[in-house]
């Protein structure tokens, strides 16, 4: 049998990583829940969770030197999978209650408030994903668990060159929202993959097997 | 394609053990929590609910255990409520595992708690509970109550919704006093009221019976329907519940 693929979970204080953590394990990977900058280079994935507020989230992040792990990673190849604001943060901007905050930059766009007459949306949704996802592999027809209030209502990344294809999977709360894209070595997901029962588990297990 | 109704069981526990009584009095035995939480993940709940029963702190530490457990094998949102007093409890209990915290006496007593929670994790977190009971004391004839509804305040529960909205609560949790124990159904008149001045998804509690009994609760504005004893008795499943749900035409997971 082959080895088993080794997951970072980055540990940042953000909230809690140790669901997380346990749904990838039950996904089948070897978890480490760190920041350390060696564990974080040598693992065939990172994620990168996230709850809470935007600038509170790239806060915590700054202080482990977050974004340059991810950009190291991705600079090399190496798999990303950012999970609810941990995905967020990965745009240019984060607008939320009216402060303006700098994320990632990895993707064009900003993250802002859904506009819909109940919020936060809270509960399971369906996705409308690309049929050559792998995210979603097997899964296009379930519900996954949402828990936010902001979002990336646009995508805007050009397809370029030979560049891989990004492909984008939509949901919708008062209007269309990025639920998940996959961008060569950089996924994420808007909803919670490891609180979205089997289905959840079974999207992590695509993503570990493509690492 | 929309939002599903989310199917709620709400476990409430002590010293470890799930138990079951009128007003806290006369407490039952029904079960361990991590295998109830387990049994209605594999039932198809939506979310689970535990709240924390106990006063003493040897048992507070069990509750943290408890929780930490459950979210080892229950990949579903959990949400505890219960003894919920400061920013430092809500860290404690998300560091164990839990999604959401329930909020109810602590807010009553101290308002501005509501907004602490939410700033420092987040509105989503923050479920606030009201215990309602009707009253001809309050102008929407209906007062939030703490206690497990033993105690009347003078707060207006329609008024209080507002308030606790605007301090930064991301969810509301509707238990009707009057209804609670009694499942002749739920308050469908307080869900409905809530529902109208509701910008935050709406929880409705107490009074769940019968399998018919969930539909009407959707249909005055219930984004999650929540219920106890029904479950662990056994009179109903998870599935049965949604079954129902289903044939009324209601979006279920």
């Amino acid at each position: 049998m082959a080895r088993r693929k080794s997951v970072v979970v980055l540990d940042y204080g953000s909230g809690n990583v140790h669901s997380a953590a346990k749904a990838i394990e039950a996904a089948g990977a070897e978890v480490d829940l760190t920041a350390d900058r060696q564990r974080v280079m040598d693992a065939d994935g990172l994620v990168v969770p996230g709850v809470g507020a935007f600038a509170a989230v790239m806060a915590a992040l700054n202080e482990v030197r977050g974004g340059e792990l991810i950009e190291r990673r991705l600079a090399g190849g190496r798999p990303v999978l950012g999970i609810c604001v941990g995905m967020q943060v990965l745009f240019e901007r984060g607008v939320e209650r009216g402060v303006d905050t700098e994320g990632l930059g990895e993707w064009p766009g900003i993250v802002d408030e859904l506009q819909a007459p109940v919020l936060p949306h809270m509960g399971w949704n369906t996705v409308d994903a690309p049929v050559d996802s792998v995210l979603f592999d097997g899964i296009r027809d379930e519900r996954f668990y949402f828990v936010h209030s902001y979002a990336a209502r646009d995508w805007t990344l050009e397809p370029y060159g030979a560049f891989a294809q990004p492909r984008v999977t939509w949901a919708d709360h008062g209007g269309r929202f990025v639920a998940a894209a996959e961008n060569g070595p950089l996924s994420a997901t808007q909803f919670h993959p490891e609180k979205s029962g089997e289905p959840g588990i079974r999207l992590l297990a695509n993503w570990i097997g493509s690492l | 394609m929309s939002l599903a109704i989310r199917v709620i069981p709400c476990l409430d526990v002590t010293e470890g053990r799930v138990v079951k009584g009128v007003n806290f009095e006369n407490l039952r035995d029904m079960g361990d929590p991590v295998d109830l939480a387990r049994t209605y993940y594999e039932q198809g709940a939506d979310e689970i609910t535990f709240l924390d029963v106990t006063a003493t702190v040897d048992a507070r530490a069990t509750m943290y255990a408890t929780v930490t457990a459950t979210a080892e094998q229950v990949f579903i949102p959990l949400t505890v409520g219960g003894g919920v007093r400061s920013p430092e409890d809500v860290a404690r209990l998300l560091a164990s595992g839990a999604d959401k915290v329930g909020v109810n006496s602590a807010a009553i007593a101290r308002p501005e708690l509501v907004g602490e929670i939410a700033d420092r994790f987040g509105a989503q977190v923050l479920v606030l509970s009201l215990d309602v009971k009707r009253s001809p004391r309050t102008p929407s004839g209906f007062v939030v109550t703490t206690h497990g509804g033993r105690t009347e305040t003078d707060i207006d529960a329609l008024a209080w919704a507002r308030e606790v909205i605007e301090r930064g609560a991301g969810e509301l949790l509707v238990n009707s006093i009057d209804a609670d124990g009694t499942k002749q159904g739920f308050d469908l008149e307080l869900v409905g009221l809530v529902r109208e001045l509701s910008s935050v998804p709406v929880i409705a509690s107490g009074g769940a019976g019968a399998v018919g009994d969930f539909a009407p609760a959707v249909a005055a504005g219930a984004d999650a329907v929540l219920a106890a004893s029904v479950f662990h008795s056994g009179e109903l499943t998870v599935g049965d519940v949604k079954d129902a749900l289903r044939a009324e035409g209601i979006v279920v997971r």
